[in-house]
């Protein structure tokens, strides 16, 4: 390897970065007990794919003991990224964000994979990647062979990187805030709330948008979506790519603080965390962003939690859906805002509705956002685990949070020849509303 | 090592079981020990017996170094390859093999976590008790190699109580079978004795027969404060006295409880100089009398505070201050030693009087908490390993640690094992004679010296 580059060779490029890695890294009293939950050591065997491993690497590559190879790169990014090894450490050590920090500096030094480079210069470009997804709606049906009665495809031929047998979601032909004007009025509105709909739901899963505006107009809550809103940019800020995650990060934040809004609303586990954890850690030491991204994160929540804690919904209104179900929690739900009661609740308060709680319902389902790209069949071991816990409660629907879980655990259900539908807590929620109408 | 030696250890285990990268190889260069760490010349997964014998002779005959290592969560550096060479990484070797009804026993391989067993054998109403603190992590292999114990070790015993037969391979590849389902068996040596607790300088083992006993009915657990030292003392004394035999009966000092109250808010007065925490357990019935005459014993002894917890909910509320004692003592400073001496039962409000008494003189922070009953402590360290200063302090700390709990009658290890971590006090706990014998001993079985070498029993 001619192309080595050195601690000392970072060190001089990025000073800031290093220094505040070394204490944290310092921290990891090498006690292992992350290797009892990492959902990929469990899998892989191997020390370089847990916490513990992935730190120790870190510190050896600021010792200058080895090299920040591709070795490294690979290493750093095995990892679902779903906090488990973090809320299990006794020594507090936030192991999750020093292994992106180890990404961020493998991109420094190295650059971003080929594939990623091109994939989030598009999505930098938010026309253009606007463009792409409609295309891929409309012209995906060449490509994908759709599957009777549930949101999920087939490839028809091998795709780049895509494993050829891979259940995912169609694209929708009109994304969802095409669907539907900027601003959805009520009568009477009760309040102003500003949806953001995140990439998944507005592409792929149009019918967790569709339910999410239903349910708010239940509750006379004036829904708007933002027509300049864009990519949460988690998926960038994940792959160690800084820079480009805060444009995202401030073209939206700028986007949602001009609306005035009284909350804002997200379906999904990682799109609110972004909101409310990633925006304010991005812009810590920008005196003039912080403030505006510290008001935005204070009146954003994700769906469940804002009908419970703030909507306080009328369960009267409800109506029976017949149904026996369980709840996987995202890791950015469970680990990441911490909400797992108020899903359940949501599940709770619909008649008719019978609740089996799934053997650890938080632990991840292999997906990790675009991990499951690069390492389908990692993922996919990962995936059989939960489907597994899924099919011992015989429920016959599996609800969830959030979109890529969802596209997970209906390919892993698909796979493994079980026939539960998988939906967003939300969708049945709609649907006990619409069952409410009927009474 | 040598590329031939490489090659010839791929076509024994496969190429993707032999790990030679430098990434890789780094991170099987530590264990849980601060302050020790070594690279190896590669990482050898063998799937089966007949594959760990063909690797320790090819190291046999080549002289390489081996390291047998399970999850890596040794206290003593014992993991650690310290002169190179192969890290014998046995969690491949991961199946419960039987579960004896019959006899009570279980056959398993080394790799099978110590909790997995637990919760495989849990629906038959079976327990294989030892618990160390790493019981969600730790291999089998690596706790009866350790001969580890755990918070239950008072009522019923450590590792050593619970193997009755190992597969193991020697040093040259042999491979030998000791003792087995026999409940009394006095044929020749015991060997598994031996191996239990040998820290993989022995032998490298292959399969556990263990024994299992009946999971207990009821539980009861309780706390009491005390602000004085002494009044905890007696009342550990008092409690065993009464013929009571807790299965946990812990203790914490006051460096910890304040370090705990500082981090967990559980409601502990700072001033206090120990907390017991006391769990009862077996025949529903015989858990509620014992319970009554360990909270008579407290009260006689001058607790400050006394609680019983009603229900399990209650019972977690009284466990928390126990389980945060080691996280928020880790979280103080970055390098944390958890040192493991042990002395006898009636010595331990001496031994944790000295240990502050070290602390204090030397600026260092230790919070003891541990295992009164059995008088297992674990003077924990905290400090940063990054500060040559600091660390002098440390090591005199230390050194005078290990010392005072010899003095008292106690030994330098109750359960992590010696490894590198406490050898140099090895000779003065053992004197030469015992030292001699224990390197014979290591000389037979491993004459060129391959396994775990310079650990233990030092260089022979």
């Amino acid at each position: 390897m001619t192309e080595k580059i050195t601690a000392k060779d970072i060190n001089e490029q990025d000073k800031a970065l290093l220094s505040d890695l070394q204490d944290a890294l310092a921290n990891c009293m090498k006690c292992g007990n992350c290797m009892e939950v990492c959902p990929v050591y469990k899998e892989v065997g191997k020390e370089a794919a847990v916490a513990r491993g992935k730190l120790s690497l870190m510190e050896g590559v600021l010792k200058g003991s080895i090299p920040l190879s591709a070795a490294f790169d690979a290493a750093m990014s095995k990892c679902v990224s779903c906090k488990a090894c973090t809320a299990k450490c006794p020594c507090g050590v936030p192991a999750d964000e020093l292994i992106l920090r180890g990404r961020q500096a493998a991109v420094k030094a190295r650059g971003l994979h080929p594939i990623k480079k091109k994939v989030f210069a598009l999505l930098k470009n938010r026309h253009l990647f606007d463009f792409s997804l409609r295309m891929a709606g409309i012209f995906g049906p060449l490509s994908f062979k759709k599957i009777p009665g549930k949101m999920a495809a087939l490839a028809r031929f091998p795709m780049p990187g895509m494993d050829y047998k891979r259940v995912t979601a169609p694209f929708a032909s009109t994304p969802l805030r095409s669907q539907y004007p900027e601003v959805i009025k009520v009568d009477r509105p009760t309040m102003r709330v500003g949806f953001f709909t995140g990439c998944t739901i507005n592409y792929i899963y149009t019918d967790v948008g569709q339910s999410v505006i239903n349910v708010l107009k239940e509750n006379n809550i004036e829904v708007t979506m933002p027509s300049m809103q864009h990519c949460c940019g988690t998926p960038v800020y994940m792959s160690g790519d800084v820079d480009s995650a805060k444009i995202l990060a401030k073209h939206n934040i700028e986007t949602f603080d001009s609306y005035n809004f009284d909350y804002i609303v997200s379906a999904c586990g990682s799109c609110t965390e972004a909101f409310r954890i990633e925006f304010p850690h991005l812009f810590h030491d920008d005196p003039k962003m912080s403030a505006m991204t510290e008001k935005l994160a204070k009146k954003t929540y994700e769906i469940s939690e804002f009908l419970i804690d703030v909507v306080k919904i009328d369960k009267t209104k409800l109506g029976p859906v017949n149904a026996t179900v369980t709840m996987h929690d995202p890791c950015h739900m469970a680990r990441g805002i911490k909400v797992t009661k108020q899903p359940r609740e949501v599940l709770k308060s619909i008649p008719g509705l019978h609740f089996v709680e799934m053997k650890a319902p938080d632990r991840c389902c292999g997906s990790g956002g675009s991990f499951s790209l690069g390492n389908y069949e990692l993922s996919r071991k990962i995936n059989d685990k939960k489907i597994a816990d899924i099919a011992s409660t015989n429920a016959d629907t599996v609800v969830t949070s959030c979109g890529t879980c969802r596209m997970h655990l209906t390919d892993g259900l698909f796979q493994n020849n079980m026939n539960q539908d998988a939906l967003h807590v939300i969708q049945v929620l709609d649907r006990s509303y619409k069952a409410g109408h009927q009474k | 090592m040598e590329k031939h030696h490489i090659n010839a250890l791929k076509e024994i285990v496969g190429e993707e079981n032999v790990l030679t990268s430098a990434e890789d190889l780094y991170c099987y260069s530590y264990d849980a020990t601060p302050g020790h760490a070594h690279m190896p010349d590669a990482v050898v997964s063998p799937a089966n017996t007949a594959e760990t014998s063909k690797i320790l002779k090819l190291a046999n005959e080549n002289h390489i170094p081996v390291y047998t290592r399970g999850s890596g969560t040794n206290l003593s550096a014992g993991c650690v390859p310290t002169k190179g060479g192969i890290v014998l990484l046995m969690t491949r070797l991961n199946k419960i093999l039987e579960v004896d009804l019959e006899n009570l026993v279980a056959v398993v391989e080394p790799g099978v976590i110590v909790a997995d067993l637990n919760k495989e054998i849990a629906s038959l109403g079976l327990i294989y008790p030892p618990d160390p603190g790493t019981v969600a992590t730790a291999t089998l292999g690596g706790t009866v190699a350790e001969n580890a114990g755990g918070l239950r070790g008072l009522k019923y015993g450590v590792s050593k109580h619970y193997v009755m037969g190992l597969e193991v391979v020697l040093a040259n590849g042999d491979i030998m079978n000791t003792g087995g389902k026999n409940v009394k068996d006095v044929s020749g040596y015991d060997m598994t004795k031996l191996f239990t607790g040998s820290e993989g300088t022995l032998c490298v083992i292959t399969k556990i027969i263990s024994k299992l006993v009946p999971a207990p009915e009821a539980r009861k657990a309780m706390m009491a404060i005390f602000k004085d030292l002494d009044n905890a003392g007696k009342a550990v004394s008092s409690i065993i006295a009464a013929k009571i035999i807790p299965a946990t009966l812990e203790i914490m000092d006051n460096a910890t409880i304040r370090t705990v109250e500082d981090y967990a808010k559980v409601g502990l007065p700072l001033d206090a100089e120990a907390v017991l925490l006391i769990e009862v357990d077996g025949n529903p019935i015989v858990v509620e009398k014992e319970a009554e005459k360990v909270m008579e014993a407290l009260k006689a002894n001058h607790a400050d505070l006394v609680q019983i917890a009603k229900d399990d909910a209650e019972r977690d509320k009284l466990w928390a201050a126990r389980r945060a004692a080691l996280p928020a003592l880790a979280k103080l400073r970055p390098t944390t030693y958890v040192e493991d001496a042990t002395v006898p039962r009636n010595k331990v409000p001496d031994f944790l009087r000295e240990v502050s008494s070290i602390a204090k003189k030397h600026n260092v922070t230790i919070g003891t908490f541990g295992h009164a009953g059995d008088g297992n402590m674990h003077p924990t360290i905290v400090c940063d390993i990054r500060i040559p200063e600091e660390m002098e302090r440390v090591y005199q700390a230390m050194d005078e640690m290990f010392k005072a709990a010899i003095a008292l009658g106690g030994t330098l290890s109750g359960e992590h094992g010696i490894g590198l971590g406490k050898l140099p006090w090895m000779e003065q706990q053992h004197g030469l004679v015992t030292m001699n014998a224990m390197r014979s001993i290591k000389r037979a079985l491993d004459p060129n010296l391959i396994l775990n070498p310079g650990k233990l029993v030092g260089e022979c």
